[in-house]
């Protein structure tokens, strides 16, 4: 390969069926490619969906597991359901004021050499692997106190800042800078031009980047191990103690030998998939549409 | 970005020379307030890994790096590095290695050989496949994935280039090396294609039928055109392709099997392994003395480490290419 783009002698090379043999082959590789990417998605979805389907049943959602016996009962994953339903909701309560405020203060506030720092400085910690995050709050929160439902919403908060900030910057940055004029030029003070006429604009645009990134922390696993892992097996609604979750049992279920726990496993990672899908797709289609709608009206 | 950043600079100036409204300083301190605490957050973690790892530091300095060994024995007690650095590197750059090739080949089928209809959809079930947790992943790896790998994929290999230590033995349960490249690569794919692809769409129109017009094929264009308009930027998704594959846990943890003792320094890739992260996640309930911990956490910091000098140097190298390009906003180690 040449690293000087397109030399002579590929021009002049004369064999030209040659070159158009390469280029057939070429494409076809292309596309096998883009063929070996979608097929993994299909497969994966197709396996979660055969097993989990024929697991499913209403005792998954309202009951809790079972101790071990030798004759199989009705168990299901309430309380890990209940788990995640507490700590992403107390993971988006903490994490999308921040980060609201924050891609505020970048867009609205910050000085261009202190917006591009801090917004480096989201992208290293969005970069930060999920289980180091965990061995933060660990230290931060676990040690001395044992884990707790609001540790792992912390957490889990910390992978959803950068996220929900980002989204936000996104559509701050497409609201017209008409808009802020006019309203600055009726003399009404920047902080409630800010407040009153910019961030409604931007309310789809923040939903659905709060959708998308509560689909994200939803499947997250390695935060949780560390803050909010140990539980027994009763049903609570309470973040003072550790609370299971889905990913979490998941895991946990997986590395069980027995069949039973698989059949759990994969009836559980089907709900999960099944809403992580759901949410993000749907995200995406509203925030596609958002974004031409706000970009067609600059 | 800029066209606002501008605007509010401008409407900015009129108010300096005015009296401070309580509303305007009240907001911008707490908006500013914000930004700091999600800045002083990286320094606290840097801070909290690092303290938490401190009696293993104290007690091994560096040499914990190289030292091959996990031993939690009571009165034998020696914990090193070596195995899991070793285990990360091959997984995450075998992973590159498949990954690399067949996200380049989808970003040129997205953008140049895909029929308008399908471009869309493709690139959307592309995306999807980001956004499937790892767990779900591992527990199709270890379910479904492995049993396939262990008892078709790796014999035939075994057999044909069992001359290479690279393919020795199959694995007894599907739990392997191999296993939790294949897994990684699924999960680095989307994340490198999207974003060769964003680069390989602001390639100049003009430059791409310039070289069309000289006669040259479609391949010859793409790789004498895009590649070299793309190399930096490709270089860059790659890299933060490798930060997402070095700091996975999960589903590594549930497809890799871990080290029973012995080592996990091997060059058969049919065998098990582990890896600094999985190291860490599989060992989440059973750390027994202060030593052990401070050992599991000292992984961490190493993992830490590693991740932010690269997304440090990816996401440097995108943005500089972002303005060079004029490409959209970069998109960074969105998962």
């Amino acid at each position: 390969m040449s690293a000087h783009g397109i030399t002579r002698a590929d021009l002049q090379a004369v064999n030209l069926p040659r070159r158009r043999l390469v280029n057939r082959l070429m494409q076809a590789l292309a596309t096998l490619a883009a063929a070996i990417a979608v097929a993994a998605l299909v497969l994966i979805v197709w396996s979660v969906a055969k097993r989990g389907a024929s697991a499913l049943n209403l005792d998954l959602l309202t009951r809790d597991p079972a101790p071990f016996s030798f004759t199989p009962v009705k168990q299901g994953l309430e309380n890990a359901f209940v788990g995640s339903l507490v700590l992403v909701g107390l993971a988006t309560a903490m994490a999308l004021p921040v980060g609201l405020l924050v891609a505020v203060y970048l867009t609205e506030y910050a000085r261009p050499a202190i917006r591009s720092s801090v917004s480096l400085v989201l992208d290293v910690l969005n970069g930060v692997p999920a289980i180091v995050i965990g061995i933060f709050v660990y230290g931060l929160l676990v040690l001395g106190h044992g884990q707790s439902g609001w540790a792992g919403a912390f957490a889990l908060a910390c992978l959803m800042l950068p996220l929900v900030t980002r989204s936000t910057m996104e559509v701050l940055v497409l609201v017209p800078s008409s808009l802020r004029e006019a309203s600055l030029g009726l003399g009404i003070p920047r902080w409630r031009t800010t407040l009153s006429i910019v961030l409604p604009q931007t309310i789809g645009g923040v939903v659905t980047g709060t959708v998308l990134a509560v689909a994200r922390i939803a499947g997250e696993t390695a935060p949780l191990l560390f803050t909010s892992s140990i539980v027994g097996s009763q049903t609570s609604w309470s973040p003072t103690h550790a609370l299971q979750s889905v990913p979490v049992a998941i895991f946990e279920l997986s590395e069980q030998a027995d069949p039973g726990s698989h059949a759990r496993a994969w009836a559980a990672a089907f709900v999960l998939l099944l809403f992580i899908l759901f949410t993000s797709l749907a995200g995406r289609w509203v925030a596609t549409r958002n974004r031409r709608r706000l970009s067609t009206s600059r | 970005m800029t066209s606002a950043g501008e605007a509010a600079e401008l409407t900015r100036r009129p108010f300096t020379g005015r009296r401070l409204r309580f509303g305007d300083v009240s907001l911008q301190a707490v908006a500013g307030a914000a930004a700091a605490v999600a800045t002083v957050l990286v320094g606290l973690i840097a801070w909290k890994v690092t303290a938490g790892a401190w009696p293993a530091i104290r007690r091994y300095g560096i040499s914990f790096v190289w030292t091959n060994s996990w031993n939690p024995l009571p009165g034998h007690e020696l914990y090193g590095a070596a195995s899991f650095l070793f285990g990360t590197a091959v997984t995450s750059l075998g992973a590159l290695l498949l990954a690399a090739p067949l996200a380049i080949g989808i970003a040129i089928y997205l953008t140049e050989i895909a029929p308008r209809l399908l471009r869309g959809p493709v690139t959307a079930l592309v995306e999807t496949l980001a956004a499937v947790p790892s767990v779900v992943i591992g527990l199709w790896g270890i379910l479904v994935l492995g049993p396939v790998l262990r008892s078709d994929i790796e014999p035939s290999l075994h057999r044909a280039l069992g001359f290479v230590p690279l393919f020795g033995p199959p694995s007894t349960t599907g739990s392997s090396i191999f296993t939790a490249i294949v897994v990684l690569t699924m999960m680095i794919l989307p994340i490198v294609s999207s974003i060769t692809r964003e680069l390989f769409l602001g390639v100049p129109q003009d430059q791409k039928e310039g070289a069309l017009a000289l006669g040259s094929t479609h391949w010859e264009m793409v790789r004498g055109v895009m590649f070299p308009y793309a190399r930096g930027g490709i270089a860059a998704a790659l890299i933060l392709g490798l930060g997402r594959a070095l700091g996975e846990a999960i589903a590594v943890t549930q497809v890799i099997g871990g080290i029973a003792g012995g080592t996990g320094i091997h060059w058969n890739l049919f065998a098990t392994s582990d890896t600094l992260a999985s190291k860490i996640a599989s060992s989440y309930q059973g750390a027994t003395t202060n030593l052990q911990l401070a050992s599991l956490v000292y992984l961490g910091l190493i993992l830490l480490v590693f991740s932010l000098l690269i997304n440090f140097f990816a996401q440097r190298i995108v943005r500089r290419g972002a303005r060079r390009q004029g490409v959209g906003a970069n998109r960074g180690a969105l998962g």
